[in-house]
């Protein structure tokens, strides 16, 4: 049903598109469109699989308790410097779509390795981390492709529009597992099977309709390690890179908050995943306007509004308010944290990057929000375990606040100097 | 607003004339068009096998399935259908009911059903009495795993797996929940207990049990508990609420019918990954002797009488066999039963 509006803004057209009479979503363009699909189709895929994977490893496998726990963690760090790869080679092959689609297959075919991994733990382990790797691989080069596929002054919407598409895959996947066990007789090698052909045509949709970025300038030389290194001496994107980092460092970690949440409550172990859903559903409905809000009013007030937004929902965890209020009004603000932060830094940072770097500077940001969150959430478990739960929580607030004062005082008032460089870079 | 103007009238226009296209229009969507079509008949197709290949039920025998204490055996066929099989002749004709569980267990008339009502749909822990019918059935989230009655029949303990909560994770916690259908106290996870560590008093997030067996003053429990990736053997104390640490690399207690000795996995060479031997700690001198079954076992064992366990075995094809081994090191693992798991002996 996308498919006519991504082919809507002007294909074939040479001339680039006027934007003063259009509004609204036209302005994002027909390759964010298409992005926002191919993540829609594979999100349906990869929440498929992660709904039954539990089932499918201990009632499937007999597999037995924290026989998998130890996958956790160990591919953190590993996808963090695939990222950091994949950013780079996209930048200097200078295709960013090739490389997000090796990510796209990787996770297509890792979902037919599982079925033939049979019983081996060793096997298993290994699909999944391919499955991680095709993930860590791709996220860099498709943010980057969207920076480059919408207008500077409506990247905030465009964004919006992938994240909003992104999530409704991951409300369906579920959906579609459910279905598809039902079909199949509580079998559980059909939601795989199923799950694999649906990534196959999200890859399909990437090859046919996303377009590549399209350098204007002639490629005299390829990216050199060297043009990185400079990428870091840049003022303006040393100081994004290290609010990133104080940013993801505030950061706890869903586990925890919605784990807060159902003790103070008491809710029913049953209703815990509902949680996740609430957030997502805000997330989902303000994905779009929020990001069309940072295009007009300006993304660093909307990135800080979020975090500050975080801030107030560690507070609540022991705070004043209790029962379906306290539960609303979280839910609805960690929602609004996503929104405000997940797609709008990404609007933020793609401009103050050069374009021959976009990906490798992408990748940057990103993983250095991926490791300064692992940080904070091993010493926010630390914190709990020595301090309890309740100054743990305070603890988290107190270094949201640190980081929301430390970024505005790296990024106002420099986003002048920050457009001046992305010109003459 | 104005900054913006600014920087859009400088910028170079990102959305470029893009490459000559290799298919046109028409083109791209027919290709996407057929390969939907072609990919969803994959799908659809093998949807329609793996259904019609299921493994059919075993029809329900005309002789009524009593879990009422006798010598007979208590297991779970490969589809879940409760059956029981002379003790002493397990090859003898078996009774099969049309009651599914996941995992079943009873003593003295309590007979504790662990059921998931599809792999997607809800989890109940039904406590039937001993002609299958309901009694009481408990909500329950995750995906069962272990389940026990204590010998009198009072208590009543389940274990299951809840997976990662965020689709980047996969993570797996375990939530341990016990009953007592005498006072009707209810704990639907253990995590609320206090837990004295080595001597301590211990608090983390990452607490989890799982695998409780009770003893016969019917307060006094043991199971595994899970923290920064050590195995302990705790005994608890339900009605103080408190667990207190024993010793590491045990997990899946069961105590034997004396109250003397408890059969679980340990973890080979202290690796879980590697999987686990059958062996028994002698709980007056802490002696651990290995059993002779040398293959990984996972499960929690039961003692069909004070010197004989038995464990499920698992074929790669998802059968599953009921093995019996001597819990004082000697002897060979025997066969006990095909397509069978989730032993009990009801007397």
């Amino acid at each position: 049903m996308y498919l006519s509006s991504i082919d809507r803004p002007t294909a074939d057209d040479p001339s680039p598109p006027q934007h003063s009479g259009r509004r609204g979503l036209a302005l994002v363009g027909g390759n964010v469109f298409a992005l926002g699909t191919v993540s829609l189709v594979t999100d349906i895929s990869a929440e498929m699989v992660t709904a039954i994977l539990p089932a499918y490893l201990v009632l499937g496998l007999s597999f037995s308790p924290l026989a998998y726990g130890m996958i956790d963690g160990i591919y953190t760090g590993a996808t963090a410097v695939l990222r950091l790869v994949g950013g780079y080679v996209a930048d200097r092959i200078r295709t960013p779509k090739w490389v997000a689609g090796t990510g796209y297959a990787m996770s297509a075919v890792a979902k037919l390795g599982l079925l033939a991994a049979g019983r081996s733990a060793g096997a298993i382990g290994l699909v999944i981390a391919v499955d991680r790797a095709g993930k860590g691989l791709r996220t860099a080069p498709r943010d980057a492709l969207i920076t480059l596929s919408a207008p500077p002054h409506a990247l905030g919407r465009a964004f919006g529009v992938h994240r909003a598409m992104d999530s409704v895959g991951a409300f369906l996947g579920p959906l579609a597992a459910m279905a598809v066990l039902a079909a199949a007789g509580q079998v559980l090698d059909a939601v795989l099977v199923t799950s694999f052909c649906i990534a196959a045509l999200g890859v399909l949709i990437l090859v046919l309709f996303v377009r590549d970025r399209h350098d204007d300038r002639p490629a005299t030389t390829p990216v050199s390690p060297r043009d990185v290194a400079e990428l870091l001496r840049a003022a303006p994107i040393r100081r994004l890179l290290l609010a990133a980092c104080l940013l993801g460092f505030a950061v706890i970690g869903d586990g925890f908050v919605y784990l807060l949440l159902q003790r103070r409550e008491d809710i029913a172990l049953g209703w815990f995943p509902l949680l996740a859903v609430g957030t997502s559903l805000t997330y989902l409905l303000l994905a779009i306007p929020i990001g069309a809000l940072a295009d007009r009013i300006g993304r660093l007030p909307i990135v800080l509004a979020g975090y500050a937004a975080l801030c107030a929902v560690y507070l609540l965890l022991f705070g004043p308010l209790h029962g379906w209020p306290l539960l609303a009004v979280a839910l609805a603000l960690y929602g609004f944290f996503y929104a405000a932060t997940d797609g709008v830094l990404m609007a933020l940072a793609g401009p103050v990057l050069p374009e021959h770097l976009r990906t490798t500077g992408i990748a940057l940001i990103q993983t250095g929000q991926a490791l300064a969150y692992l940080a904070s959430s091993v010493l926010f478990g630390l914190a709990w375990q020595l301090w309890g739960p309740l100054t743990a929580s305070r603890l988290a607030a107190a270094v949201a606040v640190l980081a929301v004062v430390a970024t505005a005082l790296l990024l106002i008032n420099r986003s002048t100097t920050t457009s001046d460089t992305e010109v003459t870079a | 607003m104005t900054e913006q103007t600014t920087i859009d009238a400088e910028t170079p226009q990102p959305s470029p004339p893009p490459a000559p296209p290799r298919f046109g229009r028409a083109a791209r969507i027919t290709t996407t068009v057929a390969a939907t079509v072609a990919l969803a008949g994959v799908a659809i197709g093998y949807v329609q096998l793996t259904s019609s290949a299921t493994t059919p039920e075993a029809p329900a025998t005309a002789q009524t399935v009593s879990l009422a204490p006798a010598p007979r055996l208590l297991t779970l066929t490969s589809t879940g259908q409760v059956t029981t099989v002379g003790k002493d002749n397990p090859g003898g004709t078996r009774a099969v009911s049309k009651t599914k569980c996941d995992r079943i267990y009873a003593a003295a008339r309590t007979v504790a059903c662990l059921y998931a009502d599809g792999i997607l749909g809800t989890v109940s822990m039904r406590i039937l009495d001993a002609d299958l019918k309901e009694r009481k059935a408990i909500p329950v989230s995750g995906i069962p795993n272990r389940v026990r009655v204590s010998t009198s029949g009072r208590m009543v303990s389940w274990t299951a797996f809840v997976g990662g909560d965020s689709y980047a994770t996969l993570n797996f916690a375990t939530r341990t929940g016990i009953y007592d259908t005498k006072t009707g106290t209810l704990f639907k996870t253990l995590e609320t207990f206090d837990v004295i560590k080595d001597g301590k008093p211990y608090q983390s997030v990452d607490v989890n049990y799982w695998g409780v067996t009770f003893t016969d003053d019917d307060n006094t429990f043991y199971a595994t508990l899970y923290t920064k990736g050590h195995r302990y053997l705790v005994q608890g104390d339900f009605a103080a609420r408190t667990v207190r640490t024993l010793r590491d690399h045990v997990e899946c207690p069961s105590l034997s019918p004396d109250g003397t000795r408890i059969a679980f996995k340990a973890p080979i060479n202290g690796d879980s990954t590697k999987g686990w031997r059958l062996s028994v700690l002698d709980l007056a001198t802490n002696k651990v002797t290995r059993t002779a079954e040398t293959r990984s076992v996972d499960d929690q064992a039961a003692w069909l009488d004070n010197s004989t366990l038995a464990y499920v075995q698992q074929h790669d094809d998802g059968t599953k066999d009921l093995w019996t081994v001597p819990s004082d090191g000697s002897g060979k693992p025997k066969l006990l039963l095909r397509n069978a798991h989730s032993p009990a002996a009801l007397g």
